[in-house]
């Protein structure tokens, strides 16, 4: 029994050493990785293509070195103009063009169904200032300027496949000469008369708890009722911050245009031309807006910035508020 | 017809500017544009390399597809031109193209750009071949005469060739192959005759 007994333990152990030389054999060599990975891993990773390094470098859009002088000369690929003209030739041009069709199509139906919002009561004779004749001038200034700018802008980016057609290659480019230069003369003038505007009229146009039924009415244009007002009804309001924002972000964008005697590179000048093209195109939609609830949308509303005169029955159901301030400060003068 | 194209080989060019010099010399280019320049990567440090760079004449051009007023065209040889009466000098082209290539005289107060100046690959404008007109608004002409862009032909190392897009390929390949001293196609020389 001692015998067999012996030789089972022999057997286990030879088997063990079996085992482990095995194991030995197929993980000591391992240990050179082991070796590597520990001491050489930073230069692992240095090892790159030199060759490949340099074009990656110039793809990137990196500066070299060139001796000749001027904008941008040592960068040998710029890959931003490549989104530029995909944004601009694609969706800006595109989703634009339908936005300013789509709300010139929703205020034509809107004035079909709708109609002119009329004035309630008959006029009363009795007429109330509502703006002096600088707020006028300023107010006609700014609006001459922008629809040229719009214009002007409009034409350089859709010129090309609608005017063409009608004036020629010759005709057009005369008209875009013209468009450019009154387009980059006028638009520093047009923020100059925006930010007088924004300075002066930027007490009266805090949004105030009035205005929050204001739109909750819809300003009054959809249903009878006649939402409350100060001097800028919330409409009036949206439309001055509209300008505050993406007005002053289309000014500052212009000048980045505008001038290119500072030498900007052409990352910021397209981004600021992208900026310059969003913001104008939501302001041309906005003023869409403005100028047909300022006209046809509304009897009496045009009188205001015309003969600066409105109708007390135009101000009591417009700008109630308003009016009772005037009446107010009539009673007591001092104020 | 052909399809021309310019191929800067960077393990060439030695960034000596003689196709900048040659290029303004040939066609009279207003003060302060160059059509051609060069430009060094990792200058002064081993392993720079230098590319002489001007307009490529892309297929899709971008300058081509953003232009306000579609004063560019591509002629049957696949050169992109432009036609300087109808340019507006907007700065679109400059902004869309990926090379730099577009250039502008300054025309009036706070940097307003001129008609835009690029590379014609030698090719001039619109106007008759090497008229007057032609001349003065875009340079020489020299593929009216049967000859390649200049800038090109007296490349001092043979780094800037230009011509048809096949034979300037075909070229580039067989100098690839023979690179770094030696034959670089193994046993072809055994193997075969020619």
């Amino acid at each position: 029994m001692s015998a067999s007994a012996a030789m089972t333990n022999r057997k286990k152990t030879s088997l063990w050493a079996m085992l482990i030389i095995v194991l030995a054999i197929l993980v000591l060599p391992l240990t050179g990785y082991l070796y590597v990975s520990v001491t050489d891993q930073p230069t692992a990773v240095e090892q790159t293509n030199p060759r490949a390094d340099t074009w990656r470098q110039v793809r990137e859009g990196n500066k070299g070195y060139s001796a000749v002088t001027g904008q941008e000369t040592n960068v040998l690929i710029q890959g931003a103009g490549q989104n530029w003209r995909q944004l601009r030739n694609g969706p800006i041009a595109t989703y634009g063009a339908w936005l300013l069709s789509g709300v010139l199509v929703i205020l034509a139906a809107f004035y079909l169904l709708r109609g002119e919002v009329k004035l309630n009561h008959p006029r009363t004779g009795r007429t109330v200032e509502r703006w002096t004749l600088n707020e006028r001038r300023l107010h006609w200034t700014t609006a001459t300027l922008f629809i040229l700018l719009a214009i002007t802008g409009l034409s350089l980016l859709y010129g090309r496949y609608a005017l063409i057609p009608l004036l020629g290659y010759p005709g057009f480019s005369a008209y875009a000469t013209a468009a450019k230069w009154i387009h980059n003369v006028l638009g520093p003038v047009f923020m100059v008369a925006l930010f007088i505007i924004l300075i002066k009229w930027f007490k009266q146009n805090l949004f105030t708890k009035v205005d929050i039924q204001w739109f909750k009415d819809f300003g009054g244009m959809i249903g009878d009722k006649h939402p409350s007002a100060g001097k800028f009804n919330g409409g009036e309001k949206l439309w001055f911050w509209t300008l505050a924002s993406a007005g002053v972000a289309l000014c500052f964008s212009g000048l980045v245009l505008d001038f290119p005697n500072f030498g900007q590179e052409r990352f910021v000048i397209i981004v600021a031309h992208l900026i310059h093209i969003l913001t104008a195109m939501l302001l041309m939609a906005f003023s869409l807006g403005h100028i047909y609830i300022g006209t046809i949308g509304t009897e009496g509303a045009l009188e205001g910035m015309t003969t600066g005169h409105v109708d007390v029955a135009w101000a009591e159901q417009h700008h109630d508020l308003w009016l009772k301030e005037l009446e107010q400060q009539e009673q007591n003068p001092k104020h | 017809m052909a399809r021309m194209k310019f191929l800067c080989d960077a393990e060439r060019c030695i960034e000596c500017n003689a196709c900048v010099t040659a290029c303004k010399n040939e066609h009279e280019v207003p003060w302060g544009i160059n059509r051609r320049r060069v430009v060094t990567i990792d200058d002064g440090i081993p392993g720079e390399k230098s590319i002489s760079v001007a307009c490529m004449h892309c297929t899709d051009a971008p300058c081509q597809a953003v232009c306000p007023v579609d004063c560019f065209y591509t002629t049957a040889d696949g050169v992109v031109l432009h036609d300087k009466d109808i340019c507006i000098g907007c700065g679109y082209c400059f902004y869309a193209c990926p090379f730099g290539a577009p250039q502008y005289p300054q025309e009036g107060a706070f940097g307003a750009r001129g008609k835009m100046d690029k590379c014609t690959f030698c090719a001039g404008g619109p106007e008759e071949d090497n008229s007057a007109a032609e001349v003065e608004k875009y340079g020489r002409n020299r593929l009216a005469e049967g000859k390649l862009p200049l800038c090109a032909e007296m490349c001092s190392t043979k780094a800037l060739i230009a011509g048809d897009g096949d034979i300037v390929a075909d070229l580039f390949r067989s100098r690839v192959v023979r690179r770094g001293g030696r034959p670089d196609n193994w046993g072809w020389a055994t193997a075969y005759k020619d």
